[in-house]
């Protein structure tokens, strides 16, 4: 995937000197080992500043809304996915964006790697299909895909669906025989077990937001946490409340929800948001058999009535 | 909706959807009835409640 970063950034030079576009929205280096954050780049000579690894989580559909001029964006798919959803949802127009499309080969979880050391990891480095991680007492030496992060392991889009140019030859789609191997283990629960299993995943939250903040659905002027008059949720560390927000959030993402990942990539304390989401993208793909961000002239289920919609849950 | 706090371990019997038009006094005395049977049954929520002290 190294090698797809120099083809970036040559087509993000081309674009910004010809003025096709105002600025490349991609990734740059962390200032942390493992970790690489969002960057606008506006002018010809910052190009250099831009990478493509196998730490890029974070989801750039995010930070395309509401802007001036044409921007171009690096896309895995999954952002392209949220593109497509941003433009199904009027935050964006098909013509003020350039989308860069990058073929995917997944990205890898930098707690299950980090929790492979007991001191902090000082260089990250790749191999093709190898991952070369140190800290100040051991080097590893790691194959990726036993760390890729719970959605890529079980993404069936890794292939940009939409762009306007390739940085790299599309790659294999996976087919899995069953999409959602995750959600199936927590719905065999009983309903105790399950309360547990969420009363678990959120009693570290610290409600910082970066979940929500990370996700490019979460695009609201105000966010319902944050709404004071009426106040929907309790703004405290109350559990109930923390669960609400998780609850309310996810549902908020029903039927828009690209599973890219974003929110666990952002959150600080390790919790697998995903695990609320992924219910609700199940939910959607067996009622309606729906998956967002595939096509950019249909509107997503919970936005449009069929008649023949679902309804056995109302009496 | 439902299908979520059901995954999160709300009893199903729990939460009920319906639509009832003003004109439907008795379909509205059933729903009520057998909601509120159904609620009986499992008894007391302890799950989602806040607790403010």
């Amino acid at each position: 995937m190294n090698t797809c970063i120099e083809k970036i950034r040559e087509l993000s030079a081309d674009l910004l000197e010809k003025g096709e576009v105002v600025k490349v929205i991609g990734y740059a280096k962390g200032t942390i080992p493992m970790a690489t954050c969002p960057i606008a780049i506006q002018s010809k000579q910052d190009v250099e500043k831009l990478v493509f690894n196998s730490t890029c989580g974070l989801n750039l559909a995010n930070y395309a809304r509401k802007d001036k001029g044409k921007i171009a964006i690096v896309a895995k798919g999954c952002d392209s996915r949220n593109i497509i959803t941003h433009i199904v949802e009027n935050q964006i127009q098909r013509d003020q964006i350039y989308i860069i499309g990058v073929p995917c080969s997944g990205m890898v979880d930098k707690n299950k790697i980090a929790a492979l050391f007991e001191d902090e990891i000082i260089e990250f480095e790749e191999d093709g299909d190898t991952l070369n991680v140190s800290s100040s007492s051991q080097t590893q030496s790691l194959k990726k895909q036993d760390y890729l992060k719970g959605n890529c392991q079980y993404c069936t889009h890794k292939n940009p669906v939409v762009y306007d140019v390739l940085a790299a030859d599309l790659v294999e789609e996976q087919t899995l025989e069953n999409l959602f191997p995750d959600v199936d283990q927590i719905e065999a629960l009983d309903e105790e077990a399950k309360w547990q299993h969420f009363e678990n995943l959120t009693k570290n939250c610290i409600r910082c937001y970066a979940c929500r903040n990370a996700c490019p659905l979460c695009y609201c002027p105000v966010c319902f946490v944050d709404e004071s008059n009426p106040q929907w949720v309790g703004k405290g560390q109350n559990k109930t409340d923390v669960n609400t927000f998780h609850f309310l959030r996810a549902f908020h993402c029903a039927g828009r929800c690209t599973d890219c990942g974003a929110c666990v990539e952002a959150c600080p304390v390790g919790i697998n948001v995903r695990d609320f989401t992924r219910k609700l993208n199940k939910d959607t793909f067996d009622l309606f058999g729906w998956e967002a961000g595939l096509d950019l002239t249909k509107r997503p289920p919970l936005d449009t009535y069929n008649p023949e919609d679902p309804d056995d849950f109302i009496k | 909706m439902g299908n979520l706090l059901e995954h999160m371990g709300i009893e199903r019997d729990r939460v009920h959807f319906s639509w009832i038009s003003s004109a439907e006094a008795t379909k509205f005395v059933d729903v009520v009835k057998e909601i509120s049977d159904k609620v009986k049954a499992l008894g007391p929520n302890k799950k989602f409640v806040k607790d403010y002290n």
